[in-house]
């Protein structure tokens, strides 16, 4: 869109904007203030119900510059509902399984996949290892990620990540991202954190879209497939946020039952969200436990059990990473973690030993060793 | 003590000096988290800290060293998750928001996204995180930087975070919430504020013993000065004292 004016979003013609606020439409030559445009549309606008078939791309008007990266997963709902109707299971079955398993049956290349955490807190580990040690590639990532992003990126298993922040806060920037970005070996598009968690919120709704008042005015804006349009009601500029399904998601949990119910300690992060807006959903949980503690407290289940396909039993889960109230963050092995990601071969031999070095889950664990894990573990008040 | 006073902790205590009656302030990693320690145990007994993955007042006795990190929500009045605290901010809960930059420009935008073009990077920074929802749905921004002139630029590379974007109005016409937008700028160097009809950033306060040429030397665009500039006191052995002993005593921020 120039200084000059931009393009009608129904005619397709070009409007000035007047100094009072107006726009100017050169096809009908009549000048409108935004808020009449809403009231009364353009001549040439077609409302939605003679068209049979949605336009595939918006209309000039509403898209954003050609920098917007394409949505790497588009959104929809009739495909969404329809997979919830013919191919998932809501039974009560036991879900329990190996990571092996879980990420075999629901994890596919060129998925588009994401995993639940906060920085390095109660992020899946134990299943992002597997990914890695299965090699699923082609993945599109949803990228509020941390070490599951660095660990499927040095794998060289991510195509597209949707990012919204990688880096290590007080350590400072991901190595492993700066890499791939650098050399552009991977395609991006820009998030805010609430905008992909409103995306999430979205798809959970069954909805296609959201709208929102962030991302406005930024390249943020820019680099994503978010798109801008008027509010009819108000006539406010807003961004629309595209609903964001997944094919499979990830989520660590303190505790889970062998059929899916879980509880979540603490905040909640996106993981509500993401339970709900995905087609696939892997729990790794630090505890199994029976039926009856949901059932005593069923106020407290963050994600119920039919939301739920596949259930792994990880104590220290999120190793080197932390789970709030049961254990403290590794920082030695984040530390060497991080000094082994500064070169590409650094990181090669890191995943070589604690990733494919290892067969699973416990195999790590015993790479770990009890004692070292033991001193992480958490005192009353954390 | 006073020349063994580092930036991070000048900056903390000018910020949370800044929090002083505040009730509702959203905190970002990093020394943000200092000063929010800091205002909650000296001035600001009522600060409700909200971090952008649930965690809602925080009485911050132990330092957070992320923001979805147990300290953020340890002894809080609320364990809640993204979605709430950032749709808080989007009715309009959220008075303060306390940000950090990589790059910043005379408009108080921010760039935490890449150095260099975007398609070619020199250097690829984490990305917006929750920065973005900060500075685009909180009332007021409060930007907390180390002053240097890499860091103060004519032009960012990235706009990130939305400060007043071009000018006068900008914000209101890209559709953000009217009546929102960078409030202070705080550095080891001073304490900034935003012209309030040009909305270019303007010295108003100067730390103990830098000069105006400092400041503006170590500025990349032309900065505009108060008509009269005020004195920051130099932190107080107290401050310091809560700082080092009881905030950071790791110094993982400091």
């Amino acid at each position: 869109m120039g200084k000059s004016g931009s393009v009608c979003a129904d005619c397709g013609w070009l409007e000035q904007k007047t100094k009072n606020g107006g726009r100017f439409c050169l096809k009908h030559a009549v000048t409108r203030s935004d808020k009449e445009l809403l009231a009364e549309a353009c001549a040439d606008f077609k409302p939605l119900e003679t068209t049979t078939v949605l336009p595939a791309q918006p209309s000039p008007a509403r898209a954003l510059p050609t920098t917007a990266p394409p949505l790497f997963q588009r959104p929809d709902p009739d495909g969404f509902r329809a997979f919830l109707r013919d191919e998932k299971d809501f039974s009560l079955n036991d879900k329990l399984v190996t990571e092996r398993e879980a990420v075999k049956r629901f994890i596919k290349p060129g998925d588009y996949i994401g995993f639940e955490l906060y920085g390095t807190v109660r992020c899946p580990m134990s299943i992002v290892r597997e990914v890695v040690r299965q090699k699923i590639s082609r993945l599109r990532l949803m990228g509020q990620g941390l070490m599951d992003a660095d660990f499927l990126i040095a794998a060289g298993l991510v195509t597209d990540m949707d990012i919204t922040y990688v880096g290590y806060e007080a350590y400072g920037l991901s190595p492993i991202l700066r890499r791939a970005v650098e050399a552009g070996s991977i395609r991006l598009a820009e998030w805010s954190n609430a905008a992909i968690t409103w995306r999430l919120k979205a798809a959970a709704m069954g909805l296609p879209f959201l709208p929102a008042r962030t991302m406005l005015g930024s390249d943020t804006l820019k680099r994503s497939p978010a798109k801008k349009m008027f509010d009819p009601f108000t006539g406010m500029p807003l961004v629309l946020l595209p609903a964001l399904v997944l094919d499979a998601a990830v989520i660590h949990v303190h505790r889970a039952d062998k059929f899916g119910n879980c509880q979540i300690d603490g905040i909640s992060g996106f993981a509500i969200e993401m339970s709900r807006a995905c087609k696939r959903l892997i729990i790794s949980a630090e505890e199994i436990v029976d039926t009856e503690v949901f059932r005593e407290r069923p106020e407290r289940t963050a994600i119920p059990y039919f939301l739920v396909d596949a259930v792994v039993h990880a104590p220290f889960g999120a190793h080197p990473g932390e789970t709030c109230g049961l254990y403290r963050r590794d920082e030695a092995h984040i530390k060497s973690y991080l000094e082994s990601a500064r070169s590409a071969d650094g990181i090669k031999n890191y995943l070589d030993e604690f990733v494919r070095g290892v067969p699973d889950h416990d195999g790590y664990l015993k790479k770990i060793g009890g004692a070292r894990l033991k001193s992480l573990k958490a005192g009353p008040h954390g | 003590m006073a020349d063994e006073i580092s930036a991070a902790e000048r900056l903390a205590c000018t910020a949370a000096r800044l929090m002083k009656g505040s009730t509702t302030v959203f905190i970002g990693t990093g020394v943000p988290m200092l000063a929010a320690a800091l205002a909650r145990a000296l001035y600001a007994p009522g600060l409700l800290p909200i971090f952008e993955f649930g965690g809602v007042g925080s009485p911050l006795e132990k330092l957070p060293l992320g923001v979805g990190e147990f300290n953020s929500f340890r002894r809080g009045v609320a364990a809640l998750g993204i979605c709430d605290v950032m749709e808080a901010a989007q009715r309009g809960v959220v008075r303060d928001g306390f940000l950090g930059g990589a790059q910043i420009d005379s408009y108080g935008n921010l760039n935490t996204t890449v150095i260099g073009p975007y398609a070619k990077p020199a250097v690829r920074l984490p990305g917006s995180g929750g920065a973005n929802d900060v500075g685009s749905l909180c009332w007021r921004t409060i930007i907390l930087m180390k002053h240097e002139r890499k860091r103060f630029v004519e032009k960012i590379d990235f706009v990130t975070t939305p400060g007043y974007l071009t000018g006068p109005g900008a914000r209101e016409r890209a559709g953000l919430p009217p009546d929102t937008g960078p409030y202070r700028v705080v550095t080891d160097l001073g304490l900034f504020d935003f012209e309030p009809t040009a909305k270019r950033m303007r010295l108003i306060a100067l730390n103990p013993g830098v000069t105006v040429e400092r400041v503006v030397a170590e500025t990349g665009f032309k900065l505009k000065l108060a008509e009269r500039l005020a004195r920051n006191d130099d932190p107080t052995p107290l401050e310091l004292e809560t700082l080092r002993r009881k905030i950071d005593p790791e110094r993982v921020f400091l």
